[in-house]
C-alpha cells in the first residue's frame, strides 16, 4: 500500500509536468486546429534557459532558494515566450490561409530545426542542471517519502493551472480566445484582433511549456536538446486523451499518463515504459472516440 | 402490392428534442412524393432516418418487407435507396466522369482484387463501366462537360450531376433534397421536367423534399405534410392546397380565416 | 497515367532495372547504397500516399509496418542459408513477400479499431501503434532486442530496388485509377456522400492500411537486406516522418510529385553530406569552410523543410491549384 501511494506521489509529479506541456498542446489546437510539433523543443529550450539564466540569477540571489529558483522560472517562461511568438510570427502566420496539413510539415520543420540547432549550438552531449532548490530533504509521511522537490513541482503547477484557468475564463483576453476557438471569422467580424490572440496563445503555451522543463530538469538535472521529444510525444498524448482544445482535459491526460506510467514502471517493467502511454491513449480512444473530455463532432448533413 | 418503403411509428429524438415523431410514411413502386412543411418541421431529418444516417429512437423502417434498422447508410444505398444533398456534396478533386464512375464499384464483388491484379476481367469491366458512365452523361446533357472537375460546373449543373451520380447507384428509391434550392425560374422549369422524366424512363420511386410550392404541386402526385416533426397531412396536391391544418401551419393563421394556400 | 501505357511502364522499369544491376556492379558501393535507399524511399512514400494522400487519412506509424517487414524477412533469411542465385534470390523474394503479408496484417489490426477515429486522433494513435512496434522490437530478445539484429545476407541490390519501386508504382497507381479505386478518393472528399453513395468508408479506409502496409512491409525487407543491420530505434516515429514529409512535398494523392519529392528528400541529406565530404579529398583540404556541413546538414534540411512549405505549401510538384472549398484555417 505504501509502494502504491509513493508511485501515484511519483506519478502526480512526472503527471503535473505533462500536463503544463498537455495544455499548450490543447489551447493551440482549440484555436488554430492544429498540433504543433515543435512545442516539446520549447520544453526543452525552457530548460537550457534555466540553464544559462541560474548563474545570472545566483548573482543577485541566493541559490539555491526558493525565491531564486522562482526567478529563474519566470526568466525562462519569458525567453520562452519570446521564442513561441517568433515562431508564430515567423513560420506559422504566413500559412494561416493554408490547409493544415502544410502548417503541420512546417511545424515538424521547427521541432528538427531546434532541436538539431540545438545540438550544433548548445551540444548535443548531455548537461548537467544546476541545483536550484535547497535540499530540505525528504519527508516521510507514514513511510511515504516526499521529496520537497515533487512537492514544488506540484505546487507550482497546480497554481499555473489555477492562473490559466483564470485568464481563460476572466479576463477580456481570455474570452477572446474562447471566441477565436469557437470561431474565428465571426470572432474577428466582431472586433477581435485575431492576429494578437493567436500570438498571445502561442507565448502563453510556450511560457507553460518552459515551466514544464524548469520543474522536469529539477526533477531530473540532465538535460540535452532532444530531451523534449519523449515528454512531448507524451504530453501531445495527454492533450488528446484528455479530448484535444480542452483545458482540463489536458491536465487530467497528463495525469493519466503520468500516473500510468510510473505505476507500470514500479510494478510492471521499466523497458515498456515508453509504450505504455501510447497503449493508454489507443485503449482510451477506442471507447471515446473524442478523448475523455472532448465534445462529439458530429458530421451535419 | 408490396410497398417499396415503409416507416411505421417512426419517432427520433436529440436529446431532449423530438425531431421526428410518430410518423408513417408508405411509398410504393413510381411513386412521386413529396414532402413540404416550413423550417425546421424535420424534412431532411426524414431523409437521414431513411438513409441510415440516423436510427429511430423507436419505430421500424422497412425497404420491401425488409427492416433497415441497424444497416449503414451504403448498405442501404445497396439496398436500393439514392439520395442528393441540400448542400451540394460531390466528390470535389474528381471529374464529372469520375463522380459518377465512383459509385459503379458498387454493383460488382471482389472488385478490390480485380483492380490489384489488372487481369483481363479488369480492363473488360472498366471499359463496360466507362461506356455506361458516358451513356448516363449523355442522357442528362452532362457529356460535353466529362472531363471538367465537377465543382467547374454551374450551379444547375452541380444539381444535376449529383442527381445523375445517386442514378447511377440503380436505386428503387431517389431522395431529392431541395433540387430547387438556387435555382432560376428556368432551371427550376427544367428540373420539373427532369424529374418526370426520371420517375419514368427509369421506374424508380421519387421521394422529394422542396420550399418551391409551385414546383412541388406540378410535379408530385401525393404530398407528406411535416411540422414539428409530426405528420399534418397527406394526399394529393389539390387536396394539400386547401387543407385548412396546413394553411395554418404555413401562414400561422388561424385555418378559418385563412384563405387557400398562395402558390 | 493511362491505364494501358501502365504495363509497358512497368516492363520497362523492369528491364532497365536489371540493366542497371548489370552494369551497377562497377559503382561504389556508397552511390550503390543511396541508390537503394531511394528505391526503398519510392516503396515507402507511394505506399503512404494510398493512406495519406488519396484516402485521406493521417498515418504517422508507416515506419512500424515497415520494421514488421523488415524483422520478420531478416529472420527469415537469416534462418536459410541458399546457395547459387536463382535459389537465394527465391529466397529473397519469398522473405519479402512474407515480411509484406505480415505488415499487412499489422496494418489490418492498426486498421480496424481506428476507423472510428478522424484526422489528428487518428494521427496520433498511428503513431502511437508505430511506436509500439518499436518498443516491443526492443524488448523481443529473439531478434536482438534494443541492441539489434545483425542481416547475413545483402541480397538487395538495383534490381530489386528498381523493380519493387516499379511494382509499387503500378499497383498504387492503377489501384487508384480503377473505378473501384475511385472510392479511396471519394472517401477523402466527403465521406457522408460516399457512404450515401454505396462506397464503405470503412472497407476502404482498412484496405487503404493494408495495401500500404503491405508495400512498408517489402520497403522493410529491401532496407534491411541493404543496410544489413536492424535496430528498433532506426523505425522510430522521425522515420515515419520522413516519408511523410515526402508525401506531402509531393503533393498528397499526387504519384508523380512523390516519386519525384522521394528522391530528391532521400538525395538531399546525402548530398550535403557529400558536400561535406568533399573536404576530406586528397587536394581540396584548403576547402575548410566546407567542415560546417556535415554539423549543420541537419539543421540546413529541416531550414529547407520550412522554407518549401513557406514558398510552395501545396507540394513541391503540385502545379495544379488545389480544389475544393478554401479553408480558414
Amino acid at each position: 500500500m505504501i509502494e502504491f501511494l509513493q508511485q501515484l506521489t511519483n506519478g502526480l509529479a512526472l503527471g503535473s509536468i505533462l500536463a503544463l506541456v498537455a495544455l499548450g498542446y490543447t489551447m493551440v489546437y482549440g484555436i488554430l486546429r492544429f498540433i504543433n510539433f515543435a512545442h516539446g523543443d520549447l520544453f526543452m529550450l525552457g530548460a537550457f534557459a534555466g540553464y544559462y539564466v541560474a548563474p545570472w540569477v545566483a548573482r543577485a540571489l541566493p541559490l539555491p532558494s526558493l525565491s531564486g529558483a522562482l526567478v529563474v522560472l519566470a526568466v525562462s517562461m519569458l525567453v520562452c515566450a519570446i521564442i513561441g511568438l517568433l515562431i508564430e510570427r515567423f513560420a506559422y502566420r504566413p500559412l494561416r490561409n493554408q490547409p493544415r496539413l502544410t502548417m503541420l510539415i512546417t511545424a515538424i520543420g521547427v521541432s528538427l530545426f531546434l532541436e538539431n540547432g540545438g545540438q550544433w549550438l548548445l551540444g548535443a552531449a548531455p548537461k548537467r542542471f544546476p541545483l536550484l532548490l535547497p535540499a530540505w530533504g525528504q519527508w516521510k509521511i507514514a513511510g511515504l517519502t516526499m521529496n520537497s522537490n515533487q512537492c514544488v513541482v506540484i505546487l507550482v503547477t497546480t497554481l499555473m493551472l489555477l492562473a490559466l484557468r483564470f485568464i481563460v475564463l476572466n479576463t477580456r483576453m481570455g474570452r477572446a480566445m474562447r471566441a477565436v476557438a469557437c470561431n474565428p471569422d465571426a470572432a474577428a467580424l466582431m472586433g477581435v484582433d485575431t492576429n494578437r490572440v493567436i500570438a498571445f496563445t502561442f507565448a502563453l503555451g510556450s511560457a507553460l511549456a518552459a515551466a514544464a522543463g524548469v520543474l522536469f530538469a529539477i526533477n531530473y538535472p540532465s538535460i540535452d536538446p532532444l530531451m523534449g521529444i519523449l515528454p512531448g510525444l507524451k504530453a501531445f498524448v495527454a492533450a488528446v486523451l484528455g479530448g484535444i482544445g480542452n483545458l482540463p482535459g489536458a491536465a487530467l491526460g497528463g495525469l493519466i499518463i503520468g500516473i500510468t506510467e510510473t505505476m507500470v514502471a514500479g510494478y510492471i517493467s521499466s523497458t515498456y515504459k515508453d509504450a505504455i502511454a501510447f497503449a493508454v491513449l489507443i485503449i482510451i480512444l477506442l471507447v471515446r472516440p473524442s478523448g475523455l473530455l472532448g465534445k462529439r463532432e458530429n458530421d451535419k448533413v | 402490392m408490396k410497398p417499396l418503403l415503409k416507416l411505421e411509428h417512426c419517432t427520433i429524438r436529440f436529446g431532449g428534442l423530438t425531431a421526428v415523431s410518430d410518423l408513417d410514411l408508405t411509398i410504393h413502386h413510381g411513386d412521386l412524393v413529396g414532402l413540404i412543411g416550413p423550417n425546421g418541421a424535420g424534412k431532411t431529418t426524414v431523409f437521414n432516418l431513411i438513409t441510415g444516417v440516423y436510427q429511430p429512437s423507436s419505430g421500424q423502417l422497412s425497404m420491401e418487407d425488409r427492416p433497415l434498422s441497424g444497416l449503414y447508410p451504403h448498405q442501404i444505398t445497396a439496398r436500393g435507396v439514392a439520395r442528393t444533398f441540400q448542400n451540394i456534396r460531390l466528390f470535389h478533386s474528381m471529374t464529372v466522369f469520375d463522380n459518377v464512375r465512383a459509385v459503379f464499384h458498387l454493383h460488382r464483388h471482389g472488385d478490390v482484387r480485380h483492380a490489384l491484379w489488372r487481369g483481363t476481367t479488369f480492363f473488360r469491366r472498366e471499359s463496360q463501366i466507362t461506356s455506361r458512365v458516358n451513356e448516363l452523361l449523355d442522357l442528362f446533357h452532362l457529356g460535353g462537360f466529362r472531363d471538367q472537375p465537377a465543382t467547374s460546373l454551374s450551379y444547375g449543373d452541380q444539381r444535376r450531376l449529383e442527381i445523375v451520380r445517386a442514378l447511377a447507384t440503380q436505386p428503387k428509391l431517389l431522395l431529392l433534397d431541395e433540387p430547387a434550392a438556387g435555382m432560376n425560374a428556368t432551371e427550376k422549369l427544367e428540373l420539373n421536367r427532369l424529374i418526370r422524366h426520371i420517375r419514368d424512363s427509369f421506374s424508380i420511386a421519387i421521394l422529394l423534399v422542396e420550399h418551391d410550392m409551385q414546383l412541388v404541386m406540378d410535379v408530385c402526385d401525393r404530398l407528406v405534410v411535416l411540422d414539428h416533426g409530426v405528420k399534418l397531412a397527406e394526399g394529393s396536391p389539390l387536396a394539400i392546397r386547401h387543407n385548412p391544418a396546413v394553411i395554418a401551419a404555413y401562414l400561422g393563421q388561424d385555418p378559418s380565416t385563412a384563405s387557400t394556400l398562395n402558390t | 497515367m493511362n491505364i494501358v501505357h501502365a504495363k509497358t511502364w512497368l516492363v520497362g522499369t523492369l528491364l532497365f532495372g536489371a540493366l542497371a544491376c548489370f552494369w551497377g556492379g562497377h559503382l561504389a558501393p556508397y552511390p550503390l547504397f543511396v541508390v537503394c535507399n531511394i528505391g526503398i524511399s519510392i516503396v515507402m512514400a507511394v505506399s503512404l500516399n494510398l493512406i495519406n494522400g488519396h484516402t485521406g487519412q493521417f498515418s504517422l506509424g508507416h515506419a512500424g509496418f515497415m520494421a514488421v517487414g523488415a524483422y520478420v524477412s531478416a529472420v527469415i533469411t537469416n534462418h536459410y542459408n541458399e546457395s547459387g542465385p536463382v535459389l537465394a534470390g527465391l529466397e529473397f523474394a519469398a522473405a519479402l513477400v512474407a515480411g509484406g503479408f505480415a505488415a499487412a496484417v499489422a496494418g489490418l489490426l492498426v486498421g480496424i479499431p481506428t476507423l472510428r477515429l478522424k484526422g489528428d486522433y487518428l494521427a496520433i494513435v498511428t503513431l502511437g501503434f508505430g511506436e509500439i512496434i518499436r518498443v516491443i522490437l526492443q524488448n523481443m530478445d529473439a531478434v536482438g532486442g534494443a541492441r539489434g539484429l545483425s542481416v547475413i545476407h545483402g541480397y538487395t541490390n538495383l534490381f530489386w530496388c528498381f523493380a519493387l519501386a516499379a511494382i509499387t508504382v503500378y499497383v498504387v497507381a492503377g489501384l487508384v485509377q480503377s473505378t473501384y479505386g475511385r472510392g479511396f478518393i471519394a472517401v477523402r472528399d466527403d465521406e457522408i456522400a460516399a457512404s450515401a453513395m454505396g462506397i464503405s468508408p470503412t472497407r476502404y479506409k482498412v484496405t487503404a492500411f493494408v495495401v500500404g502496409a503491405f508495400f512498408a512491409g517489402l520497403a522493410g525487407g529491401l532496407y534491411a537486406h541493404s543496410t544489413q543491420f536492424l535496430t528498433p530505434n532506426g523505425f522510430g516515429f522521425m522515420t515515419s516522418i520522413t516519408y511523410v514529409v515526402m508525401v506531402i512535398l509531393g503533393g498528397m494523392g499526387n504519384t508523380a510529385g512523390v516519386i519525384l519529392a522521394a528522391i530528391l528528400l532521400t538525395l538531399l541529406p546525402e548530398g550535403l553530406r557529400m558536400a561535406a565530404d568533399v573536404e576530406r579529398l586528397p587536394g581540396v583540404a584548403a576547402v575548410r569552410p566546407l567542415a560546417w556541413l556535415v554539423n549543420t546538414r541537419m539543421i540546413l534540411y529541416s531550414l529547407l523543410l520550412i522554407l518549401l512549405m513557406l514558398t510552395r505549401p501545396q507540394g513541391l510538384f503540385s502545379f495544379r491549384r488545389q480544389p475544393g472549398k478554401p479553408s480558414l484555417h
